[in-house]
């Protein structure tokens, strides 16, 4: 009864949609305020109805409900409970079932903190949204009924890939999925203000939160998966360049552009046209990485044609989007008028810079992701892309990015000195340079591009937080704006990032021995002793654990406990890492085949700085998470509004 | 990340707890080490976005005896990776080499840059330069400084 609950609540919340997405745009045109205020119910209404689908669909998955093809395919009654609730998204239906619910509550959130917009612009967004809705309500309905029975119901389910039975699964995707779908809300008003006809100071401050929410919600979703990647996977990597990757940085790259130039639109009304291009783009890359994940391209480009249905909806979703948006782009771009006027060498400049450096990274992945399908369909020729290429052509963009990302914020708006800049970051230069040769010569001996990249590391840093302290000084220590602040959390933020990259990626050392218990081995001036081997028995699992006595000068200093466990249900076999951090290394062990006759083989690896990735990638979006709790973002929002009116607040000229 | 590709794929390919095993290591360390540069080069051809040196599948393992055979046998590292390409061809090199067919691969990020920048510099030239502020006429000046007083 309940998955047709579920089921029946999705078909009305694609009947909603309909209506959301085409009443309040007539009533838009025709300037009809009960249609336009039709959009705000609609919304409310269709996201109550997706939540219910979604509680149907966790509730099938909490009780073991075997009678739904899904929750078979994808569940097991011996499961954690953790594991069954976000079971729930750990398969294609369920997954995008979350995306709709995400896709709707942001529609739900723009109909209730948007009560200070325009009514045409509101009701525009929300019927885009509502139309992007209507996509993935029949995508699902059509081609991905999480609902559908199976009868007889089978004894028990399939269960769930193991590599997912772990918490980063409860995190990860609902958090990519944020960010992801929190781009359409941009898109939405892109579409919006072309059809409008206008996009000003007032737009951009209203685009530039949504943005921020979205582009942090993602930092933490790939930095999650990430990281997940490096605990689970247990070779110590923490990026592979695999295509899925990709799928959720260019729209991660493409959506810091957007951040960037949206900060031009509301400061000095220009780059409004291309500020609009990005938001298209933002969303398109989105939905492209939907598009390669789920239709299985990435496969094969024929797993394409094996389930001819999902991928050419989504790919006919895709293009219709995309198409439209530019094609709505092309038509009305040219009546936005051209605002500011600043030179060369000024901020404007500076973030224009940013956005050609970061939409040419972005073009760099996304023609390194997309030339190994499209050669193989053309020519039939195969070819692979891998992180040797993306480390030969992604990361010298990065330089001049790095380089430039210090100097931007020293420079005023409309024009502005480079010399003056360049002086005052001496300190972060030196600093820099210093890095760079002690790296080359005490830490590394053959890698002086890993040196080169450590100097960029500390760069960032120094750079940043001597701006800060400089403004600091320049306003008598009164605290800067929350916007400011954020900005230099999350610029210091990357070098972090990048300090980290180098430390694992160049200089990380790895010892590989086979063991028996009792046996040693010396590692990075750690003495690892195998102290014994046992068997476990998990909730829906056996594992193999070894406990490996770590110390140093003779001194205990910790114990490591690598598994390897077997899940019955699948028979598949999955490592259990033991990392052990002090935050300036990893020290990380994962256990191998092997018997008791001729030991076991136990990998051990030494990685320099690895926690700082994560670290990071965390401070950047906490960096975005202040900049989002500025008063001035908050700005015609209906709880920060009122106080912003009764108590304007002036904004420093910079 | 990757793992995310198994849950959105929801493949059910059985994932490698190990590569290399320590029995196929070459006594040599600086062989061994020049292996694992190479190995981590070469694709495995089964696996999907996959090194060598990161698959535990059956191809990969011979991949990597292949590889350090070679070396053992006095192979700098360009010949190696020419044998493992004249086996089983460009497919094999996880960075592509630069080629006919990959013209457009290798251009097309530094394509994009110097494009965008060249248009962009363009504009810059075309924009008329700003000019300096007027100074204040001595009549502006009287009024303002008489705004200004307190």
């Amino acid at each position: 009864m309940i998955p047709e609950l579920g089921h029946f609540a999705l078909i009305l919340a694609l009947a909603v949609a309909l209506v959301q997405g085409i009443l309040p745009l007539l009533g838009a045109s025709r300037g009809d305020i009960r249609l336009m205020d039709l959009g705000r119910t609609a919304a409310l209404t269709q996201a109550l109805l997706v939540f219910v689908a979604f509680g149907a669909l966790t509730q099938a998955y909490v009780t073991s409900d075997f009678s739904v093809v899904n929750v078979v395919a994808n569940s097991h009654s011996a499961k954690p409970l953790l594991y069954k609730i976000s079971g729930v998204w750990g398969n294609h239906e369920g997954s995008m079932l979350l995306w709709a619910l995400i896709l709707a509550l942001f529609g739900a959130a723009v109909a209730v903190f948007g009560a200070g917009l325009p009514d045409t612009l509101r009701a525009r967004v929300l019927a885009i949204q509502a139309l992007i809705g209507v996509g993935f309500l029949a995508f699902l309905l059509f081609t991905s009924n999480p609902f559908e029975r199976v009868s007889p119901a089978p004894l028990d389910g399939n269960g769930l890939n193991p590599l997912l039975q772990d918490p980063g699964l409860a995190f990860h995707p609902p958090l990519l999925y944020l960010g992801y779908v929190g781009f359409s809300v941009t898109y939405a008003f892109a579409i919006a203000a072309l059809l409008e006809g206008r996009v000003d100071a007032a737009w951009a401050r209203w685009v530039r939160p949504w943005t921020l929410a979205a582009w942090c919600f993602l930092t933490l979703g790939i930095a999650l998966g990430s990281w997940w990647a490096y605990y689970i996977l247990g070779w110590g990597g923490f990026w592979f360049w695999d295509p899925v990757e990709n799928a959720s940085l260019m729209p991660w790259l493409a959506g810091t552009a957007l951040l960037h130039s949206a900060i031009v639109v509301e400061k000095r009304d220009s780059l409004k046209s291309w500020t609009v291009l990005l938001a298209i783009l933002a969303f398109s890359l989105s939905l492209l990485g939907t598009f390669l994940v789920r239709s299985g391209v990435l496969t094969s480009v024929h797993a394409f044609a094996q389930d001819p249905a999902r991928g050419m909806f989504i790919l006919a979703f895709l293009l219709l989007v995309t198409g439209g948006g530019l094609a709505l782009y092309a038509w009305r771009a040219p009546r936005l008028t051209p605002g500011g006027m600043f030179q060369p060498v000024s901020r404007e400049g500076a973030l224009i810079l940013n956005n050609l450096l970061l939409c040419t990274l972005a073009a760099t992945v996304l023609l390194g992701t997309l030339y190994p399908l499209f050669l193989d369909l053309l020519t039939g020729n195969k070819v692979s892309v891998g992180p040797p290429f993306f480390n030969a052509t992604f990361v010298p963009i990065c330089a001049p990015l790095f380089a430039a990302l210090c100097v931007g914020p020293y420079l005023g708006w409309k024009r502005a000195e480079i010399w003056p800049a360049l002086l005052k970051l001496r300190v972060a230069f030196i600093a820099a340079v210093v890095a760079a040769i002690v790296a080359a010569t005490a830490i590394d001996g053959r890698a002086t591009l890993a040196a080169l990249a450590f100097g960029f590391g500390v760069w960032l840093i120094v750079g940043s937080l001597g701006e800060f302290a400089q403004r600091l000084a320049r306003t008598g220590y009164r605290m800067p704006p929350r916007a400011a602040l954020g900005m230099t959390i999350a610029h210091a933020a990357m070098g972090v990032v990048v300090l980290g990259a180098v430390g694992t990626g160049a200089w990380n050392s790895e010892l590989m021995q086979t063991m028996k218990p009792g046996d040693r081995a010396q590692f990075h001036g750690f003495d690892v002793k195998l102290e014994r081997m046992e068997s476990l028995q998990g909730p829906n699992y056996i594992a193999e654990r070894a406990t490996l006595a770590v110390s140093v000068g003779g001194k205990s200093y910790t114990v490591l406990q690598p598994e390897r466990r077997l899940f019955a249900v699948q028979r598949r076999q999955v490592a259990e890492t033991a990392i052990h951090t002090n935050l300036l290394r990893d020290l990380y062990a994962t256990l191998g085949e092997g018997e008791a006759a001729n030991g076991w083989v136990i990998r051990l690896y030494y990685n320099p700085l690895a926690p700082w990735i994560w670290l990071g990638a965390a401070l950047c979006a906490l960096g975005g998470f202040v900049s989002l709790s500025d008063r001035r973002l908050r700005v015609g929002a209906p709880q920060g509004g009122k106080r912003a009116r009764t108590r304007p607040i002036a904004h420093p000229a910079e | 990340m990757r793992t995310v590709a198994v849950l959105l794929a929801t493949l059910l390919l059985a994932w490698p707890a190990l590569a290399v095993e320590p029995s196929e290591m070459l006594q040599d360390p600086s062989l061994e080490s020049r292996a694992r540069d190479i190995g981590r080069s070469l694709r495995c051809v089964v696996c999907q976005n996959q090194s060598i040196d990161d698959s535990n599948a059956e191809v990969a393992r011979d991949m990597r005896r292949a590889v350090r055979e070679r070396l053992t046998a006095g192979d700098d590292d360009q010949k190696v990776f020419a044998y493992m390409v004249a086996r089983y061809g460009d497919y094999v090199l996880l960075k592509p080499p630069f080629k006919a067919g990959t013209w457009a691969l290798w251009l097309g990020g530094p394509l994009v840059l110097i494009v965008a920048g060249g248009l962009l510099l363009m504009a810059a030239r075309r924009r008329k330069p700003i000019p300096p502020p007027v100074p204040l006429s001595d009549e502006e000046q009287r009024r303002l400084d008489a705004l200004l007083k307190p």
